[in-house]
């Protein structure tokens, strides 16, 4: 076994009275990628700001040996002085600068105070080329896609000479592409003595690259396994985590679909940005009554914003088309009367455009449907807490009661909430835009469960997901959508990542 | 759950009930540690009868305006234009009023409309073009100071007909012929008194019997029974000398409406929604355009309320009426706990900061401390009032 450059020693570590980490071990071989697994909550994210520093020593209990000795970090710039690099799910760049401006950020290249441009432009090119981000220095970091960011953020590591790189779920928000290219740059790093630690909830993903694995539950470290040899066991994985076997990562449903329920025919949508550019082009979609409809597609391919834009037109300018529910044509001008047609749309930016952070579970989940819990203007708090407790047991939102705010909530337990308040204002169509992105396999599978139990009342569910293997496994039909137009549309019987792929890769228009 | 872990669960919510409350408690203290403060070093000047008279109707105007300034600034937005909408609606109402011998009632309906239009003028900017408000109201702060000089013709405009200089002189009428207490006030004090205390104790109940967390009974009853208290122990001091003065029943009607409408209503739901995340509420169905052009409306109403207080009080109208009153506004608002990046602020909080602003003026006008130096202090704790927030929202 080669060396080891990280050894945790029984973290432990407490919020008040909420005990967080309670003995978490972690041992990291230098060279090589470890992948840390478990639940939100679990104590992940806890670990590694005690590892960066942000938690300074003392805070907490246990020892940390970095490079062979015992190290008392205080702040973020001890870890990162020793090699020790955090990139976290919510990317730290400034966007108005350029990626050179953003690479040397807190560590410009300068003589005397004077910034050496030439220097730093020439520096930035190598570590681009070594990331293998093929864009010029100056681009405003603003302007590139979510993936290149997230390669400029490396580079920025590179930078700082990285020893020990650790990526907090850095493929949640990335498409296929993207996450195959950042995962072969990890094995790459790693080729060049780079250690990675990885955080993420994609099973698959960590089995391409990991040697081992560290499962922690509940602030405890529960199993440690090595997949050099014989490959990464899921199931093993799945049931530490979760402390129970998944035997089957989606719930079973018995289809029982009808008539079509809402259709657009012709659906087209100016860009706001460029609005002589067509964003959705001449789109026809239709779901039926009982029914889960998916929509798979790279990032960027417009599903998002199909979706706003029938929404009651929150997203484009120019819109054409006709939108018919239950076979009549339906005016959705607005979010009010999409809403009152029997729409939703849950969003994919949960924490940025679906929740009010500050406020309690009851008032996010009533907000949008504040009629039903007020006469007269005047609410009837009564009802409406009535309304947040029936919700939270439904969906089973784990929290102290409903007047807690939702900050303070896991991913998966916001998401419910959200999930709440579109259920509260009744939908006959519920569309979910990545219903799952950045939450653990337990919630997950508590969410498919509520879909199914939406349909199997005579709704429509439509899902718009980045992960195929989720719109393989919940839904009984899938478009495939490409630069704005439908590529491809497939029954469940006869659809497969491969032909997913195939139809994006073809690009042709379906009639 | 066993039992022990119930109660020990229950403890613990009564625990965060009581920190979330701790806030508005701490703004209270913080009132009555300043009020005896000014007391003991005023040698009880602050408490005379007619001074507590005379700090009522110096803040009224400042209270009313910052109700208003509440909403705004839940919405997410600012508004410096207040103090030169004073100065107009002032001058407005002088020249109807004196030069035109118009009569009181068509006044005061048009001087409320001018403000609606002003706050309208404003909103539609802010609302539908989604500029900062910062900088429309600083135009408007320009505009309408301008506007008031025009209007007076940089001339002072006075005195009032008496029955409207009685909105900020007058006092309720007393129906007992008592030589030196007016007992209508102070029955009308218990009587607001009690109903506050019903009222706060329902709210309770029903917070508790929906299963919400309330703060322990004992530490309920010591703070609404130290407000109850408070209540009838000023409208006493108020009735051993003319009364309640009329402006204070127009402050409370105003206070009790503002605190319905922003806790209980669909619109204060709306205004909170709109500040707290504007996407969100966008995409749950409010029209957020809407919400906070209404907002600018209502406070432009308002400050036209204030601004009749007001030269009713001077008993005319000046060219500078109502200058650097938006800066008291302001800060009244977020000393009580409003947050700069909206979606936070409750009324009672603004009010007493409010008065924690007023009772700092004259206190400190009583013990002959300069201007220079007052404007320091309130600069002062402003600054001490808003790092308090900052500070405890950062450590959890």
């Amino acid at each position: 076994m080669s060396q080891t450059i990280l050894d945790m020693r029984n973290i432990r570590k407490c919020f008040g009275p909420v005990k967080a980490l309670s003995g978490v071990n972690l041992k990291v071989g230098d060279g090589e990628i470890h992948a840390i697994c478990g639940e939100n909550g679990a104590g992940k994210s806890t670990l590694m700001k005690i590892l960066s520093g942000v938690y300074p020593h003392g805070s907490f209990e246990g020892e940390i040996h970095f490079d062979g000795s015992p190290r008392c970090f205080q702040d973020l710039r001890d870890s990162e002085a020793l090699g020790v690099c955090i990139i976290h799910q919510e990317l730290a760049l400034v966007p108005m600068l350029s990626i050179t401006e953003n690479l040397f950020l807190g560590n410009e290249i300068s003589r005397h105070g004077v910034i050496d441009w030439h220097q730093a432009h020439a520096r930035a090119n190598d570590l681009l080329a070594r990331v293998g981000l093929d864009t010029r220095p100056q681009t405003l970091v603003g302007n590139l896609g979510i993936g290149q960011q997230q390669l400029v953020e490396i580079a920025k590591a590179l930078a700082k000479d990285v020893r020990l790189l650790i990526l907090d779920e850095p493929t949640a928000s990335l498409n296929e592409k993207d996450s195959d290219r950042l995962l072969k740059l990890m094995l790459e790093l790693k080729s060049r003595g780079i250690t990675s630690i990885i955080i993420s909830h994609k099973l698959n993903e960590i089995g391409r690259v990991a040697d081992q694995i560290t499962v922690i539950r509940d602030g405890t470290t529960v199993d440690v396994i090595d997949c050099r040899d014989v490959g990464i066991d899921e199931g093993r994985v799945v049931r530490y985590m979760v402390g129970r076997e998944l035997s089957d990562r989606y719930p079973a449903r018995v289809a029982a679909i009808g008539g079509v329920l809402f259709e657009v025919q012709g659906w087209s949508v100016g860009d706001p940005a460029r609005p002589e550019r067509d964003r959705i082009r001449n789109v026809n979609f239709h779901v039926r009554r009982g029914e889960v409809v998916g929509i798979a597609g790279l990032m960027g391919a417009g599903r998002t914003e199909f979706a706003m834009s029938v929404f009651g037109r929150s997203y484009g300018v120019n819109i054409r088309g006709k939108a018919l529910l239950e076979g009549r044509e339906v005016d959705l001008g607005n979010v009010r009367k999409a809403i009152d047609q029997g729409l939703a749309y849950a969003t994919e930016d949960r924490k940025g455009a679906g929740l009010v952070l500050g406020e309690s579970i009851t008032r996010n989940t009533s907000m949008a449907n504040l009629a039903a819990v007020s006469s007269r203007w005047v609410m009837n708090e009564l009802a409406e807490t009535a309304v947040a407790v029936e919700y939270r047991s439904r969906l089973r939102i784990r929290s102290a009661d409903v007047t807690q705010s939702v900050e303070k909530l896991s991913g998966g337990n916001q998401q419910k909430v959200v999930l709440g308040k579109w259920l509260f204002a009744n939908p006959k169509v519920l569309i979910l835009d990545e219903p799952t992105r950045g939450i653990d396999v337990g919630a997950k599978y508590e969410i498919y469960g509520v879909v199914n139990q939406v349909v199997s009342e005579g709704r429509g569910v439509v899902m718009i997901s980045s992960e195929m293997p989720e719109l393989l496994g919940t839904c009984d039909r899938i478009y495939v959508m490409n630069e704005g137009r439908f590529v491809g549309e497939f029954a469940i019987a006869e659809a497969s990542q491969e032909k997913i792929m195939h139809a994006i890769m073809r690009n042709e228009v379906i009639q | 759950m066993s039992e022990a872990s119930m109660s020990l669960s229950s403890r613990a919510n009564a625990l965060t009930a009581f920190k979330r409350g701790a806030r508005e408690y701490g703004l209270l203290l913080s009132l009555i540690v300043i009020m005896v403060f000014f007391q003991v070093a005023t040698g009880g000047a602050l408490l005379q009868p007619l001074n507590l008279t005379n700090l009522l109707l110096q803040n009224s105007y400042i209270v009313v305006m910052a109700l208003g300034m509440l909403m705004v600034i839940v919405c997410g937005h600012i508004d410096l234009s207040v103090g030169s909408v004073v100065g107009v609606v002032g001058s407005i109402a002088a020249v109807l009023m004196v030069q035109y011998r118009l009569d009181f009632f068509t006044v005061t309906v048009i001087c409320l409309f001018t403000g609606a239009v002003i706050g309208a003028a404003q909103g539609y900017w802010v609302a539908v073009w989604g500029m900062p408000s910062f900088i429309v109201t600083l135009a408007g702060m320009l505009i309408f100071r301008g506007a008031t000089i025009a209007i007076s013709q940089g001339q002072s405009i006075g005195p009032f007909p008496p029955e409207f200089a009685a909105i900020s002189s007058g006092f309720i009428p007393d129906f007992f012929a008592h030589e030196h207490l007016r007992i209508t006030s102070l029955l009308l004090g218990i009587a607001v008194a009690v109903t506050f205390w019903v009222i706060e104790y329902r709210s309770r109940a029903r917070i508790q019997n929906s299963g919400g967390n309330v703060a322990p009974l004992a530490m309920f009853a010591l703070k609404n029974g130290l407000v109850a208290g408070l209540l009838v122990y000023f409208c006493y001091l108020l009735s051993t000398y003319r009364g309640i003065p009329t402006v204070l029943v127009i402050m409370s009607v105003l206070i009790g409406l503002y605190t319905f409408i922003m806790n209980r209503t669909v619109i204060g739901r709306w205004v909170y929604a709109v500040g707290g995340n504007l996407k969100a509420a966008r995409l749950s169905g409010i029209n957020t355009s809407r919400v906070t052009f209404f907002a600018f409306v209502n406070m432009g109403v308002l400050a036209a309320v204030a601004g009749l207080i007001f030269v009713a009080r001077l008993n005319s109208a000046t060219p500078r009426g109502g200058t650097g009153f938006e800066l008291d506004v302001i800060a009244a608002v977020f000393i009580g706990g409003a947050s700069a990046s909206g979606g936070v602020g409750k009324v009672v909080g603004v009010v007493i900061g409010a008065f924690i602003m007023g009772v700092l003026n004259n206190g400190m006008s009583i013990m002959g401390i300069g201007i220079d130096y007052q404007q320091m202090i309130k600069g002062a704790v402003l600054l001490a009032a808003v790092f308090v927030d900052v500070y405890q929202k950062n450590k959890g």
